[in-house]
């Protein structure tokens, strides 16, 4: 098999995907391979030395919340000891938004490829202003977690189940069509989530008031489907993972130090630089300063063909770098330029229902110097202090030449 | 004293971006220290009050009011700044919009599947891998570049003619396709005269003084300097040369080079007159032995060039080649050949010895070797003169034949015969044979002959085949057989009669090397110049800014050379490709 067969074999295999919602559990009991004194964190391993303020706090409050630890110079006892291991959330078919903390009591949603019977997990989404995936653990944020993981998650549990299930690949091609990216804009794709639920919710829940909270929740965040989004684009990347000889992109995912990427046929090696710091947009008070640097395991949703790569189809958000609608397009435009494939179910209407670029083949990111792009939250260098803007923001090119040299080595280029 | 203004605006919703840009406006508006617009939702008052803007005022906002905050050096900069809020808000961009620029061929193709040219200036050391990757998508190539590696060339022109497509350079400054001119080229109207140059102002001389004359150019096509070198041999003239032969708006051909390698230019000339048209050869600063040979004509000016070439173009009726007295027909190569690739030889049925000698002789001119029983060389004797192979011609009057028989110019049996061999060998294009007249000859020996090539021709044309017969009448409107009697009882069979031995032999070579095309290499499809100029340029933008003034499709490619000139990646990517 050729190069561009391995290719073709990978990006049908993530088109073809259908990843389904079909139910949430309690991680320790569902993530393969999750243990009680494991954490799951978003992108490629780190440590506690090197892990940036918003890992840190959010290793803490995931301590915290597990009854492990009562502050952050606990924690990182616990950690550098080795008592509590720190493992990426790629590492068990899970992915999580910035720090993607994940422990073992936690309720995760679970995303079921039908199509090719693998399965995803990602953690519930807190919300905007001050959360564990910032890094912030106080006491409200300890409140709100164990509301959601205690009340929220076994009704939406019953919901999803009664509901048979929410097929991920056509919300994500409806939201496409509603002006959503899937990565930083999921406001229609996070409504459809809420319209598919609510009747379910209204019945599973053990009374009318906490049905009416769930709803809110819900229905108040605009990013309340990134999770599942996310989970699903996982499910999809994953199915084409493993393909030998492919140069596909299967995994892009930061830790807030370093941007790694896996590729489809060079196993399970990652390849690494530092990240990047994002361009964009900063809430009232806060400024380029106040950033972290690049985190979360987001970007599985660009390295599945949607978020910065569909950004032709919403360009209400094209403004977070001063551009116009026009920018937008010629955004999309380019990662075309680095992909292998475009999707089939996911189609942008302001290209005459061009499919999304998808697959990103490391070959053309080395041949044309064009990484790939990637929307983002921007997180406050400080644990706690939560989301501090919107952007973008690329990782480092190294890393793709790295991945290419592996692969001549290994294939004998 | 820093003061603070909130003003609420009741329902109105703006996207969370236009909110953020606004803001940022306010905080570069003159004495503003800080600045929050946001929508009033809880989270968004608990970011306001981080950063102590949350004004009472703020705080009863609800989540459909525009919350706006500025603080400022004084009152009156807070004022002034909020009273800039709904101008920033409709503020238009004025930045351009501009369509995307591909950064790749391969993008740049698919938004422009029309284009058949890649016009390639980028600097030399990149300019061979630009080409490869155009001939990969099928596209034709202007080369201009220079710096290019010999080697380089002659694979990329190798591999181009190969896939019927041409590489014009490297090294090439000026060409006219379709009436566009790329490079550097004047404008010139559009006529009937064809162009190869592999000198760029060789050609803008000769085009310019073509349109001062009142001619006109149908294509201009450059090839580079190095192209008459013996290294490439002269593949794009050659190419060049057979596209315009095949082009119905050209009527003459001109080319144009400093003296070529000798080799170079004995293949050169062959090419030139398979050309079914006139060939006017200028070799700057070289004297030709004969100014005239077949339909190619020498000269040793640009000037007498451009002269002959418009005068040849003007008086279309008057083509210095020959036409065959019964065939009104144009020449063979104005159409594409049909013969199947195998089809390709001759067989010549003689019975006078020295009209078969002279044969072999003229035959010398046009193709590469004739076997025969009594051949010029002796490497070319047929090991058994009753089986034909490659181009044959064969003496039936010679002993070996006319043992125990009547010699062939009395009894036609033998001729006959074989006459049906040859039809029935697939590898077989075209019969000659002499008929000899007067005295001591058969009485009619058309009556005989003529059945046989119906014969003949009937049975290629039930293999599928196009059987061509040509035969010499030799002989005197008073010979006993009845001359003319004799010719029209062979051209009604569908021969193409001659009368002159020589004449014969030079049309049948003619006929044969043309139908082996005018380059010998795979032909250039016509499509290219039956549709309007549409290229993708690579380097010099100004390229593409002189095609779009000429009215012509062109995508710039935003080029970088390939893994930004790391060249241990770029050799990766290249053996990845498998090149």
């Amino acid at each position: 098999m050729n190069i561009d067969q391995a290719n073709r074999e990978a990006t049908d295999r993530m088109i073809e995907a259908r990843p389904v919602l079909v139910g949430v559990g309690k991680a320790l009991d569902v993530i393969p391979g999750m243990r009680e004194d494991l954490l799951l964190h978003a992108g490629p391993p780190i440590t506690w030395a090197r892990a940036s303020g918003p890992m840190r706090g959010a290793i803490t409050g995931a301590l915290i919340f597990e009854g492990k630890a009562k502050d952050e110079a606990e924690a990182a006892k616990l950690v550098i000891s080795g008592e509590i291991a720190l493992e990426p959330c790629h590492h068990h078919q899970a992915v999580g938004p910035m720090a993607g903390l994940t422990s073992a009591s936690m309720q995760v949603y679970i995303v079921e490829n039908k199509t090719h019977g693998n399965f995803a997990y990602s953690n519930l989404n807190e919300g905007y202003g001050k959360v564990l995936r910032y890094g912030a653990y106080d006491a409200s944020v300890m409140a709100r977690m164990h509301w959601m993981n205690e009340v929220m998650a076994p009704v939406l549990g019953d919901a999803i189940a009664a509901s048979g299930g929410i097929d991920m690949r056509a919300l994500l091609g409806e939201a496409l069509h509603m002006g959503d990216e899937g990565h930083n804009r999921n406001k229609a794709g996070s409504i459809l989530y809420l319209k598919a639920l609510a009747p379910h919710v209204a019945k599973a829940a053990p009374t009318p008031q906490i049905a009416a909270d769930i709803l809110k929740a819900i229905g108040d965040n605009a990013l309340a489907v990134l999770n599942p989004v996310m989970a699903a684009c996982k499910a999809a990347a994953d199915a084409g993972f493993g393909i030998e000889g492919s140069t596909i992109v299967s995994v892009m995912a930061r830790n807030g130090t370093d941007f790694g990427i896996r590729v489809s046929g060079l196993g399970e090696q990652w390849f690494t630089g530092p990240v990047g710091m994002p361009r964009g947009l900063y809430f009232p008070g806060f400024s380029a300063e106040d950033a972290s640097g690049d985190i979360g395991d987001s970007t599985i949703t660009e390295t599945a063909g949607i978020g910065g790569f569909a950004m032709a189809t919403a360009p209400a958000i094209v403004t977070f770098v001063s551009g116009t609608p026009k920018d937008a397009i010629n955004t999309t435009m380019e990662m075309f330029e680095i992909t292998f494939a475009e999707h089939k179910y996911f189609t942008m209407p302001a290209l005459d229902f061009r499919g999304t670029p998808t697959g990103i083949d490391i070959r053309k990111v080395v041949e044309t110097g064009i990484t790939p792009r990637i929307n983002t939250g921007i997180a406050h260098k400080n644990a706690g202090v939560g989301q501090v803007g919107a952007g973008l923001v690329r990782p480092p090119m190294s890393i793709f030449e790295e991945a290419l040299v592996a692969y001549a080595e290994r294939y004998g280029y | 004293m820093a003061a603070i203004i909130a003003e609420i605006r009741r329902g109105a919703y703006y996207d969370s971006v236009v909110l953020m840009q606004l803001q940022r406006a306010l905080v570069a508006l003159a004495g503003v220290i800080d600045a929050g617009v946001v929508m009033g939702t809880a989270a968004n008052k608990e970011i306001l009050a981080q950063s102590d803007l949350l004004t009472s005022e703020a705080q009863a906002a609800a989540a459909d009011d525009l919350v706006i905050v500025v603080k400022a050096e004084s009152e009156a900069a807070a004022a002034a700044a909020v009273a800039q809020v709904d101008a920033l808000l409709t503020r238009k961009r004025t930045a351009s919009e501009q369509d995307y620029r591909p950064k790749s061929l391969e993008t740049a193709a698919e938004m422009l599947p029309e284009a058949q040219w890649v016009l390639i200036s980028a600097p030399g050391q990149h300019a061979a891998g630009v080409a490869r990757a155009a001939l990969r998508l099928g596209k034709h190539v202007f080369l201009y570049s220079d710096n290019v590696s010999s080697a380089d060339e002659v694979a990329l022109k190798k591999e181009a003619a190969e896939k019927g497509l041409l590489v014009m350079g490297p090294d090439c400054g000026t060409a006219i396709v379709n009436g566009v001119g790329l490079g550097f080229a004047n404008v010139v109207r559009r006529g009937h005269i064809g162009l190869v140059a592999a000198s760029g102002t060789g050609l803008q001389e000769v085009s310019t003084q073509i349109h001062q004359l009142g001619g006109g150019l149908s294509q201009g096509l450059g090839t580079g300097g190095r192209d008459l070198k013996e290294a490439v041999g002269a593949i794009t003239v050659r190419q060049a040369l057979d596209l315009l032969d095949r082009d119905p708006d050209t009527r003459v051909i001109v080319l144009i080079s400093k003296p070529p390698a000798p080799k170079v230019a004995d293949q050169l000339l062959q090419a030139a007159r398979r050309a079914g048209k006139p060939v006017v050869v200028d070799f700057i600063g070289y004297k030709p032995a004969q100014t005239q040979l077949d339909n190619v004509t020498f000269v040793s000016t640009l000037g007498a060039a451009a002269h002959l070439a418009v005068d040849l173009a003007n008086q279309q009726t008057n083509l210095p080649i020959y036409q065959p007295p019964n065939q009104p027909t144009t020449h063979p190569t104005n159409q594409p050949t049909t013969h199947p690739t195998n089809q390709k030889y001759l067989r010549g049925l003689f019975s006078g010895g020295t009209l078969a000698y002279e044969a072999l002789l003229i035959l010398q001119d046009y193709l590469p070797g004739v076997y025969s029983n009594i051949p010029l060389d002796p490497s070319y004797k047929l090991q058994n003169s009753l089986r034909s192979r490659e181009h044959t011609l064969i003496d039936l009057g010679e002993d070996e034949f006319t043992v125990g028989r009547l010699h062939p110019m009395m009894d036609n049996d033998l001729r006959i015969r074989r006459l049906r061999q040859e039809a029935e060998d697939p590898e077989t294009a075209l019969i000659l044979l002499d008929v000899v007249l007067g005295y001591g000859s058969h009485p009619n020996p058309a009556s005989e002959l003529a059945p046989a090539i119906i014969e003949a021709k009937g049975l290629a044309q039930l293999a599928g085949r196009d059987l061509a017969v040509v035969a010499v009448v030799v002989g005197t409107d008073e010979d006993p057989q009845d001359f003319h009697s004799q010719i029209k009882q062979l051209q009604q069979a569908g021969a193409v009669v001659f009368t002159s031995n020589q004449q014969a032999v030079e049309h049948v070579g003619r006929t044969l090397m043309a139908a082996g095309g005018v380059s010998g290499l795979p032909p250039v499809s016509l499509d290219l110049l039956a549709h309007p100029l549409a290229a993708i340029n690579v380097g010099l933008e100004s390229f593409a800014a002189a095609l779009q003034a000429q009215g012509a499709a062109v995508i710039h490619v935003d080029w970088r050379p390939p893994a930004g000139g790391n060249e241990r990646l770029a050799g990766i990517l290249a053996r990845m490709r498998g090149n």
